[in-house]
């Protein structure tokens, strides 16, 4: 059966408290608003977001599983022209063989990709991400939130997580939300418009949906909306007749409107705690309406480690509003009186592909040292060209010593810097991130996340690992 | 396989050594041509005497060009040496083993940098483009590595560490301070040091030699023609130069509190020297205090301290200028200044003063007749590192 084999969530960390954004703009903002946004940090976009729900999508995949495609959803791709999803593929290793394509624009186009991998033969890797970026003081600013999510998904029969038992897709062209293709920020015709054209065609999509399935609307167990119109989500989850309780809103409500993972990640949250049997419907309201209906078959296998209600309910750290305008690029500061980075030149990016992109290391096949990155002559046998690749056994480990650097260029000063020795072997020098309020010395644990480091004037995004303190809470 | 040494086989005949400073009126050239020339006096020689060049620059200059361009030295071989921060002292070796071999009968090593014409924070050279892995963490973050590591492995209050990182600021800027050609020459409070802001870690600017503009230059000969250019010769009594494999951040065995280059390059020397017991024999040294957590780490590494120790023996002044054993009496990278490619050379220069009993105000006279330099390059776990021995008698 055509269905989801794993899935995987990733919320960056950091949170916009609502009422934050209120004290500096005295003028646009209501007063009333409380709550909390996901806000991406200063050193992770769409791509990178991708690449740590990817990682942990793959984690979950059942022993034995392959994955033969990525597909990759954005409305905020951090390149055009160039392929976002080739270096997300290249972070998580996956074959050469295996396409990797971009499906970028609208939030419609993560229903797309998902829809599309349910119908290929092969297992696909389908991403979603999404950074909310818009105008200070604007409703998507408020209520935009950045995530993603990632699912295997295949099209042949085989044992499944959730079965596809229907789908049903409407198109429409009216003009509710549109955004020029070098604006940071979505512009919107009056919400209500939209609102009411988006109650007919999900209504239209999801009955479809329900009759190929043989069901009727109040058999489905959880409702899970897609999309950019906030107002739709309440109307038609009455409207539409299902169960009270089917009604699912735990991501809008704790982190806000995640965009194109919006419904892939509220999605991810009710198969973390679906029941056998479960019935799920996927309602994607965007230019149209895509509905996707799924039974739970298997509750045991697929899961990620860390529940997406962990994720959600955060872990604690602030982003204040200044710097959240910093790191989105809608407040520039005065930047430290450095060299700026230069372009990674793309010929030594590609010979250093494995270990910039993947965190490979070498192990000498002599005496069984490791080596990040890799090395041809062996740190403690000499032997050389005795080396496999490797990568770290558990994308953990401990720090030896480390330093806060204010004087080092970083497009948030200021950085800290860790030796670190990797759980099963080796040490890296690796940058510490999301550090706030964590005291990171000798003994720390910390564990790798993929970052952008920067992006250079010439416009090259540099990727590559850091390292995040690992919270009592326990992390990803 | 051998480091033999060249024991005894040259000597330094002439120094010279600008002031150090922000020299806005004088370019790279300008300071070679000074510190030349007076090494040139020095020695008793002219251009002409000199067969053979070797230049030190980290990122001032490329090619021989920029020495005989401006000195206008005709048609004679100059070598551009670079070895990071100890790229003076990669001259100096040069030349010395140059001369030693009997290809040339006067060898110049001249260092230089211009440090202040970029107008950035810090050490202003861009390093060659790599694949975009390498941090971005600075010589004072990767220095500052040390005082975690160090105060962990023996247990020291990061509060007792820092008061002897302390120490040394405020005694090579006293140092410093009777120095007319040091960049610094203020006295500084050890309130004022200990309570500056940090830059990395717990390193503040007091904790950082002073970045500056400068040359200096040394004439070399053979040994045996020393006392036709001058009655006090200083003898090359051990050179030694390593760089290190570079594994500190890639092998779980080094643990950032010590530094293995230093050792290394303080073994060979001595041993190239005859010294066995260098705390005892040596009468002062011009160590890399490019950071004051540096300098506590070299005590040990040079011998001079025991392991864990050289903290404590820094607090007990006994590496102060009227201590057991004189470090930096020039004031050091920290109040002389430290432009990249001098450097090296400019601790020659306070070792050929003193040995000559030329230093005036802050001569040394302890009776013993053996000088040391250290200087290094990069970061910890990962560094080159240079040591001499001079002494003013043939053994």
């Amino acid at each position: 059966m055509a269905g989801i084999l794993s899935y995987g969530a990733y919320v960056p960390r950091y949170r916009l408290a609502r009422e934050d954004i209120s004290v500096p703009l005295t003028v646009g903002v209501s007063a009333a608003v409380t709550g909390l946004r996901s806000v991406a940090g200063f050193d992770e976009d769409t791509t990178s977001l991708a690449v740590e729900a990817g990682r942990a999508a793959m984690k979950a995949l059942p022993h034995g599983a392959a994955v033969d495609g990525l597909f990759f959803s954005t409305a905020n791709p951090a390149y055009v022209d160039k392929t976002n999803a080739t270096t997300i593929h290249a972070a998580l290793g996956l074959p050469k063989t295996a396409p990797a394509i971009d499906v970028i624009g609208s939030p419609r186009t993560a229903s797309a990709a998902l829809h599309n991998a349910l119908r290929l033969p092969d297992a696909s890797l389908v991403v979603l991400a999404d950074v909310r970026a818009a105008l200070p003081g604007s409703g998507d600013e408020r209520d935009g939130a950045d995530a993603a999510v990632a699912f295997v998904m295949t099209g042949i029969d085989q044992p499944v997580l959730a079965e596809l038992i229907g789908s049903a897709s409407q198109t429409a062209e009216f003009l509710d939300r549109w955004r020029l293709p070098h604006e940071t920020t979505s512009r919107r015709w009056e919400e209500r418009f939209g609102q009411e054209i988006y109650i007919d065609l999900g209504t239209r999509a999801l009955t479809s949906a329900l009759v190929r399935a043989g069901l009727a609307i109040d058999q489905v167990d959880h409702l899970v909306l897609g999309g950019l119109n906030g107002r739709a989500f309440k109307l038609f989850a009455k409207s539409s007749g299902v169960k009270r309780s089917a009604m699912e809103d735990s991501v809008a409500s704790q982190i806000g409107n995640a965009g194109v993972a919006h419904a892939g990640l509220q999605l991810a949250d009710v198969l973390d705690r679906a029941k056998e049997g479960a019935v799920i419907a996927v309602v994607t309201l965007a230019d149209g309406a895509e509905a996707l209906l799924f039974r739970v078959q298997d509750t045991q296998s697929g899961r990620p480690s860390e529940r997406v209600a962990t994720q959600l309910a955060g872990q604690g750290l602030r982003v204040c509003y200044s710097s959240y305008l910093e790191w989105r690029g809608l407040l520039r500061r005065e930047q430290p009186r450095r060299p700026d980075p230069s372009d990674p030149p793309a010929p030594s990016t590609l010979r250093a592909e494995a270990w910039k992109l993947r965190f490979s290391g070498s192990r000498c096949m002599s005496c069984g040292e490791h080596h990040f990155p890799p090395q041809r002559v062996c740190q403690r046998c000499d032997a050389v060209d005795r080396m496999e690749i490797v990568q770290p056994q558990t994308g953990g480990g401990r720090v030896v010593t480390s330093v806060i650097d204010r004087t080092a260029w970083s497009p948030a000063p200021p950085i800290t810097v860790a030796i670190v020795d990797l759980d099963g072997g080796g040490r890296a020098q690796i940058e510490v991130t999301e550090t706030d309020g964590v005291a990171i010395g000798p003994g720390s644990r910390v564990e790798l996340t993929f970052r952008k480091f920067y992006t250079t004037r010439n416009g090259i995004h540099n990727y590559f690992w850091k390292a995040r303190p690992v919270t009592a809470q326990g992390a990803l | 396989m051998a480091s033999n040494g060249i024991r005894d086989r040259v000597a330094i005949v002439g120094m010279g050594c600008t002031r150090f400073a922000t020299h806005r009126d004088k370019s790279v050239g300008d300071l070679l041509v000074d510190a030349a020339q007076e090494a040139f006096a020095s020695a008793n020689v002219k251009k002409a005497d000199v067969d053979a060049y070797w230049l030190g620059t980290f990122g001032s200059g490329v090619a021989g060009l920029t020495l005989s361009g401006p000195l206008k030295v005709d048609n004679k071989p100059v070598s551009r040496n670079e070895n990071y921060c100890a790229t003076g002292s990669e001259a100096f070796r040069n030349a010395c083993y140059a001369v030693a071999s009997g290809a040339y009968d006067v060898g110049m090593a001249i260092g230089v940098e211009k440090m202040s014409d970029p107008g950035m924070m810090g050490i202003p050279f861009s390093m060659p483009p790599s694949d975009g892995t390498m941090s971005e963490l600075t010589a004072t973050g990767g220095f500052a590595l040390l005082t975690q590591a160090y105060a962990a492995r023996y247990g020291i209050e990061m509060s007792q560490l820092k008061t002897a990182m302390t120490h040394v600021a405020w005694r090579n800027h006293r140092n410093g301070v009777p120095n007319e050609r040091a960049q610094f020459r203020s006295e500084v409070s050890k309130e004022v040091i200990s309570c500056a802001p940090p830059l990395a870690g717990n390193l503040s600017i007091f904790d950082c030699g002073g970045l500056g503009d400068g040359a200096a230059a040394a004439v070399i000969v053979r040994a045996e023609d020393a006392l036709k250019y001058t009655d006090k010769p200083v003898y090359v009594k051990g050179l030694s130069f390593v760089a290190g494999p570079a594994t500190g951040a890639l092998d779980p065995r080094y643990d950032f509190s010590h530094l293995p280059e230093v050792n290394a390059a303080a073994i060979d020397a001595y041993r190239q020297a005859g010294i066995t017991n260098p705390r005892e024999e040596i009468g002062l040294a011009e160590v890399h205090d490019c950071f004051t957590i540096t300098e506590i780490l070299i005590m040990e590494a040079l011998g001079f301290s025991k392991p864990g120790e050289g903290w404590m023996d820094v607090l007990a002044g006994k590496y102060d200028l009227d201590g057991e054993l004189p470090v930096n009496p020039d004031g050091g990278l920290k109040a002389f200044g430290h432009p990249l490619g001098a450097s090296g050379l400019r601790m020659l220069f306070e070792c050929f003063l003193q040995l000559r009993g030329e230093a005036g105000a802050r001569q040394i006279n302890n009776g013993r007749a053996l000088a040391l330099t250290q200087n290094l390059g990069g970061m910890p776990g990962e560094q080159v590192c240079f040591v001499s021995v001079l002494g003013t008698a043939l053994s």
